[in-house]
């Protein structure tokens, strides 16, 4: 019975079924504590970076800093905007904002303090990388960071703007 | 069980045939840790506690499903068996976690395995973390109201996973019930909307019930908890605060004391850009609140009361991290960001980025309810059956935890290098935290620097240095001091450890790393815990292969960082979504 049960759920699942490119229906609160609903985010057209990262990650500091000393120019260049979704736990969140604005970041940061928009784009291991493009379709991800990984994501920030 | 598969099941059924099922989405991922082991007793990996097995394999498989306002998913998970230093109570297959939802904006149900927080999680919070085999989700339901812009009304209802636990036993664990309310005044009132004032209130009510089956003590059957908060903003500044209240709740954890259970939490921040500051200060008396009054260590934990001290991720400080004790602690914590700007003398050509901060944690005090002629007790919550102690609000107890003090500094060289620096000071009272008796308090100062480098704009390497000074070490500690208590100097003495990682296009990387316990006051404890590993990287695809001897802790390699259980020999870890 219970077999059964989970074939018909996989089997309609699937049915029909593609991919996922759209943005999750996940409610997150922004730095000043006004709700944002995800399917929402936008940047008017032009293509947009989410990334998912936390204070406790090294590796996630090194890329939003390095994101950081290039934004102005890529904001310049292509019109992108950079959603930080942060996925640090109760015990960092009044930490966030002083913590941001002291390493000087001017991205957009959402706090998903209860992990539902990670489980719903199913980040494992920050950082986590996404790009979409000017509807809100994903069209680029990546995982971890290394020096100059940057430069990998802006060339596919390119390739939409052509 | 049964019952919500079907239920699911006919809610797909019904929503994927009958409405537009091109419209409908799925995704998913996928993740497999595999080890192969040596027995390695010097790092704790014996042939007892992996009983013979020579493979330990955790995976998991999830999908969810998404079809408009509504979305459903499952979540997979084997542990054949589970790797060494996970509980052994996981081994098993099976459908771990399902649950379908529907929300409009407005009113949201969700059936199903939940995971939620009330406010920063002092009497709910249900999380899962995957690294640590934690998972204490609650099984039922919650609806999630929003009548007007800024109110969230929240009520859940259900009973938590526990490992493979039948939910039907009655036994081993109690029902979960809570309320919940937010309102954000900013979004509520348009004449606030865009004010400089920002300010919103939350409250919550959680209660448990469990029978009593404890033939000594009478235990209460609903144990309820209250709570309050007030975040509120103006300008640059931000002030948050949260007060939760227990009833008595006499448990394995507390020594079935009658003591009722209080938190506290309050910080102020100042940011703007280029600098930040905050101050938190954290009040915990008692708050342990599991849905299973025999429950230890971490089992069924219904709240979850956040430690606020800097969490390292490198892996010598990283020894020795301090994990809240929700019997009883006075905490603070200030923390400075600031960056010197760029093109100036101090801040150089690209500006340096500097963080300082220090935490400290003491006990609470405790006056000691005793009768005539009874010693002070040997259980820090007093006498079983009694109401323990009692403790004034805001007394900081003489016994001191921990304290971090830190200052790290982040600075671009040159187009090509990149450096970052770190000093800490740590005191870390090993017999309370890690609950060895007689052990001696670790008074640690750790350096730290991590080199980056770009060879080309697809290459680049970065080298990690670390050295630990421990107070205890072989060149003041005899061995013979140690004999019959060998477990407290496992890791105690100076640490080195050095790290190479070369990584081509953000898609290959290969590291080499060493870490050496060189100064152990125990000679056959001087081991080297030496790795090796290989990765590949593309888009949401991770393939990472690694030998060699870990010791159990957050590492960050390859551009990630996780939580890993000792282990000894080598492993793999697949990671996938779609």
């Amino acid at each position: 019975m219970k077999k059964t049960l989970v074939l018909l759920f996989l089997s309609v699942l699937f049915l029909g079924a593609k991919a996922q490119s759209d943005l999750p229906n996940v409610t997150l609160k922004n730095l000043d504590g006004e709700t944002v609903n995800i399917t929402e985010l936008n940047n008017d057209g032009k293509p947009f970076v989410m990334t998912f990262w936390a204070t406790w990650c090294g590796p996630c500091v090194k890329e939003h800093n390095a994101l950081s000393e290039v934004y102005e120019d890529w904001q310049e260049e292509t019109g992108v905007k950079i959603f930080a979704v942060t996925i640090d736990d109760s015990r960092s969140t009044p930490r966030i904002k002083p913590f941001v604005e002291g390493k000087g970041w001017e991205f957009d940061v959402l706090l998903d303090v209860n992990k539902d928009l990670a489980r719903a784009m199913n980040v494992s291991n920050p950082p986590h990388t996404f790009l979409f493009d000017g509807n809100g379709k994903m069209v680029y991800q990546h995982t971890g960071y290394f020096e100059g990984a940057e430069e990998e994501l802006y060339q596919e920030i390119l390739k939409l703007n052509k | 069980m049964r019952r919500f598969l079907l239920s699911l099941a006919l809610i797909l059924c019904a929503t994927g045939l009958f409405a537009q099922v091109e419209n409908a989405q799925v995704n998913g991922s996928f993740q497999v840790d595999g080890q192969y082991y040596q027995v390695d007793e010097a790092i704790g990996i014996t042939q007892e506690n992996i009983k013979g097995n020579k493979f330990g394999i955790n995976g998991f498989g999830k999908i969810n499903y998404s079809l408009g306002n509504f979305t459903a998913g499952i979540r997979y998970e084997a542990y054949l068996p589970p790797m060494s230093g996970f509980d052994t109570r996981l081994q098993g297959v099976g459908l771990a976690n399902y649950y379908a939802s529907y929300d409009n904006g407005t009113i949201s149900v969700t059936l199903g395995d939940i995971y939620d927080q009330f406010g920063n999680g002092f009497i709910f919070r249900t999380y899962e973390e995957w690294s640590l085999g934690f998972d204490n989700s609650l099984r039922g339901m919650r609806v999630i109201y929003r009548p007007t812009a800024g109110v969230t009304l929240k009520a859940v209802y259900g009973k938590q996973r526990f490992y493979w636990a039948s939910y039907a036993a009655t036994e081993s664990r109690g029902l979960v019930r809570g309320i919940d309310g937010e309102w954000d005044l900013n979004q509520s009132f348009k004449a606030m909307n865009d004010s400089k004032f920002r300010a919103s209130v939350g409250g919550s009510f959680v209660s448990k019930y469990q029978k009593n089956t404890n033939s000594t003590y009478n235990i209460p059957e609903n144990v309820g908890a209250f709570d309050g908060r007030v975040n509120l903003g103006y300008g640059r500044f931000a002030f948050t605060t949260e007060y939760a209240y227990k009833i008595n709740d006499p448990s394995a954890f507390n020594n079935y004391t009658y003591h009722e259970g209080q938190a506290l939490l309050s910080s102020l921040s100042y940011s703007q850009k280029g600098f930040g500051a905050i101050l938190q200060v954290k009040r915990v008396d008692n708050m342990s609140f599991k849905s299973d009054y025999k429950g230890v260590k971490n089992d069924l934990d219904i709240n979850f009361i956040p430690p606020i001290n800097y969490t390292h991720t490198h892996s010598l400080p990283a020894i020795y991290t301090y994990a809240t004790q929700p019997l009883g602690e006075m905490a603070m914590q200030l923390q400075v960001n600031y960056t010197i700007p760029k093109k100036t003398i101090l801040g150089g050509k690209y500006g340096t980025k500097i963080t300082l901060d220090f935490s400290q944690v003491n006990d609470i005090k405790r006056n000691y309810i005793l009768e005539e002629g009874q010693e002070a007790p040997t259980h820090i919550s007093g006498y079983d059956g009694t109401l323990g102690y009692t403790s004034p609000f805001f007394a900081v107890g003489d016994r001191k935890f921990f304290h971090d003090f830190n200052i790290e500094i982040e600075r671009r060289l040159s187009k090509k290098w990149k450096l970052i620096a770190q000093y800490i000071n740590l005191y870390y009272d090993m017999e309370t935290i890690e609950n060895h008796p007689g052990a001696e308090v670790v008074k640690a100062n750790i350096g730290f620097v991590d080199l980056s480098y770009r060879i080309t704009s697809k290459q680049s390497i970065r080298f990690e240095l670390q050295h630990l000074w421990d107070n205890i070490n072989k060149s003041n500690t005899d061995e013979s001091a140690t004999v019959g208590h060998e477990d407290v100097y496992k890791k105690r003495g100076n640490w080195a450890a050095a790290l190479v990682e070369y990584s081509v296009g953000a898609k290959w990387f290969v590291s080499l790393g060493d870490k050496y316990n060189y100064g152990n006051p125990i000679a056959d404890n001087r081991d080297h815990y030496y790795t090796a590993s290989v990765g590949y990287i593309h888009e949401s695809t991770r393939i990472v292969l690694t030998g060699g001897r870990q010791s159990e802790g957050m590492v960050c390699v390859g551009g990630v960082c996780r939580v890993v259980p000792a282990s000894s020999g080598v492993s793999l870890s697949i990671t996938t979504s779609f």
